[in-house]
């Protein structure tokens, strides 16, 4: 059934996106951020007040989230998370539950504790049909966007300056700032764009997987699924995990709907009992 | 002062105080109404609706028998073991004469022995599951049970050409206590359920659930998924083209519910449900009611509000029946048997199961002055819940 494999992508590309800026600050920068979650639903509460309030254009729009919430990233990591980098992975569990629920008491009061939708043009509603396969135009656009995102992310870690003064600055940051690399700044740009990568899943997720303030703890588990599946190291090993965990989950619902919500479970079990570091992790880091 | 006034005095002034404050207490002494709602977490929304209900007849009643009315609210937080300690706070240190809210099964189901063991009479205003009455002799219900709102639906669903449907639910009691009676009533109507899916509770996707539903090629989908997911549910189904496949969906009020069905836009749109409460009834006493609603709370009340005011009429009529000092067992019988006008139409409770009896309404999904609002085109009345009628 090529309609479930479609629909499995889809909602793959959205886990992707949603985590892999998890992946990207656990990973490389070693800090564990549960509030993650909180940010991608800044996102999804930024494209509501943007596209239902302000009236922007659903695409035109998507952009704006990202830079919305990247901003609000770099602003937290200034004054917040710059705090925490040094402190014990216990505390930063203890410091971003703290701001999960925060978060989620603001948007609750701010917006009420029901589920939102944001206004998707009727263009990108509906299903059209290639080859017998029935496939939704929405769902179509996540996968683009999503794709060209991971795309991007891959090459700008491994190919450009950036990346390697990232790489090096995580390796060690004395050296790194020896170097003259200037590890806060460093940091700061990388924590920004996780977390509007984040906020961008939120808006283009919203759609799939609703909207409301519970959303934080809600795919809280779903994020760091993806991370251990994929590895912690590389933006493909989230990548291939997220697909990995989308079809499976999809399809697995859809051919055993009595066991449905236990196979994302079962399919994490299977992939650390193989590869305990996950698929591209490296083995013995950290 | 000598001494024999001094005694005189210390003598008199433990009768002087009685007599001061035995007639005070009759008539003064408050009427506490022990609420617990689930005013935070992912129920929220429930407890909002029913504490503006019970907030706004509070006002417009400010005195039930001569007693001042004094709601004290408790948030549960959703969770089943706060509601437990929150009962008995409420039952022992604040000496309630009521309990009232109860937003899921598991909260009404862990206050009952409270109630059954301090003899206070408790009202679920929302908690659907069938079993909830049998707890204890002192639950009464004035929201809705699954099995009641399913059946007349099932049964319209017969009478109106659906031959083979697929039922989605959501894995937890309401949502198995639907599918079965639906299930039961297309049967005996002849009708065959090809496919019974359950959802996960937190499900995020429901793209497989409706690929399969779409392909066994029903004549009907049911659904009952929680208000909140059920809009997403509702646009992926028109989004996966069912509709244009010639498949009808058919739900359960709750997925429709007032308090977000404008949100849900086109998708929405024609969509059948059953349910006790529709914002749009078509009564003089519904009118007042959603206009005093709106005007205090600044929302469109749902059937959650509907179950929260009328567990305030319920509470008032039956105090004011018992009269002076109404409590405990007094209070309890006098609310058996109760019937009255409600926003949804006429309602009552059943002595023998203190259940709600009320008009299951067939509504379908119109835009009114620019807003969704289900609007009811057929009535089943006096339902009484088919779960205790059956057992």
């Amino acid at each position: 059934m090529l309609t479930v494999l479609f629909d499995g992508i889809a909602y793959g590309m959205v886990l992707f996106i949603l985590a892999c800026g998890l992946a990207v600050t656990l990973g490389l920068m070693n800090l564990v951020n549960l509030a993650h979650g909180a940010f991608a639903m800044a996102g999804g509460y930024a494209a509501l007040v943007l596209v239902n309030a302000w009236g922007v254009p659903f695409l035109a729009a998507l952009p704006l989230v990202f830079l919305a919430t990247a901003a609000l990233g770099a602003v937290m990591e200034r004054t917040l998370y710059a705090q925490v980098y040094a402190r014990s992975h216990l505390d930063q569990v203890l410091f971003s539950v703290g701001l999960i629920f925060m978060a989620m008491a603001v948007v609750d009061y701010a917006a009420g504790p029901s589920q939102q939708f944001v206004r998707i043009p009727d263009a990108l509603r509906g299903r059209i049909e290639v080859a017998g396969v029935g496939m939704g135009i929405y769902r179509l656009l996540v996968i683009g966007i999503c794709g060209a995102v991971a795309l991007a992310l891959h090459l700008a870690l491994a190919r450009t300056r950036f990346g390697s003064q990232l790489r090096a600055a995580v390796d060690d940051a004395r050296v790194a700032r020896g170097l003259g690399i200037d590890v806060g700044l460093i940091f700061t740009v990388t924590f920004a764009v996780g977390s509007g990568l984040a906020g961008l899943g939120g808006a283009l997720g919203a759609d799939i997987l609703g909207l409301d303030p519970g959303f934080p703890l809600r795919f809280m588990i779903y994020f760091l699924i993806v991370v251990t599946v994929g590895g912690t190291a590389s933006i493909p090993g989230a990548f291939l995990a997220s697909l990995l965990l989308g079809i499976a989950d999809v399809a697995g619902k859809y051919y055993l709907p009595s066991m449905g919500a236990f196979i994302i479970y079962g399919v994490m079990l299977a992939v650390l009992v193989w590869r305990p570091q996950g698929l591209f992790g490296r083995a013995g880091a950290r | 002062m000598n001494r024999r006034t001094l005694i005189l005095g210390a003598a008199g002034l433990p009768l002087a105080q009685a007599a001061l404050a035995r007639p005070a207490l009759a008539q003064e002494a408050p009427f506490r109404i022990g609420l617990i709602l689930s005013m935070t977490g992912p129920f929220a929304s429930t407890g909002k609706q029913i504490e503006a209900a019970v907030r706004l007849y509070a006002r417009q009643n400010s005195a039930f028998a001569g007693r001042p009315v004094e709601i004290l609210l408790r948030d549960d937080g959703g969770a089943a073991d706060a509601t437990r300690r929150l009962a008995q706070e409420l039952v022992v240190n604040e000496k309630v004469s009521a309990l009232a809210g109860f937003v899921l099964t598991p909260h009404a189901l862990a206050a009952a022995p409270i109630a059954a063991r301090a003899r206070v009479p408790m009202v679920v205003m929302s908690a659907a599951t069938a079993t909830v009455t049998e707890a204890s002799p002192f639950v009464f219900r004035t929201s809705q049970t699954t099995p009641q709102v399913t059946v007349p639906l099932a049964g319209w669903a017969a009478e109106n050409g659906v031959r083979k449907a697929v039922t989605v639910v959501s894995d937890y009691g309401p949502g198995l206590d639907a599918e079965k009676w639906f299930g039961q009533r297309l049967g005996a109507a002849g009708g065959t359920v090809a496919e019974a899916l359950r959802v996960p509770l937190a499900n995020p996707d429901f793209a497989p659930f409706l690929q399969r539903a779409r392909d066994a090629a029903p004549d009907a989908v049911f659904v009952f998924v929680p208000a909140g997911v059920g809009s997403i549910f509702m646009k992926q189904f028109a989004e996966r083209g069912l509709k244009d496949a010639g498949i009808r969906l058919i739900a359960l009020g709750d997925v429709l519910d007032d308090d977000i069905l404008n949100g849900m836009g086109e998708p929405a749109l024609g969509v059948i449900s059953s349910h006790h409460y529709s914002a749009a009834h078509d009564s003089e006493a519904n009118r007042r009611f959603v206009a005093a609603f709106r005007e205090a709370a600044g929302m469109r009340p749902n059937f959650m509000a509907a179950g929260g005011y009328d567990g305030m009429t319920l509470l008032r009529m039956a105090a004011e029946k018992v009269g002076a000092g109404a409590a405990g067992q007094a209070l309890a019988d006098a609310m058996k048997g109760m019937s009255w006008e409600s926003p949804r139409g006429p309602v009552s409770i059943d002595a023998a199961t203190r259940d709600i009896v009320q008009n299951v309404y067939i509504r379908r999904v119109e835009r009114r002055e620019g807003e969704l609002y289900n609007v009811e085109f057929a009535t089943v009345p006096a339902v009484k819940d088919p779960a205790k009628a059956a057992g």
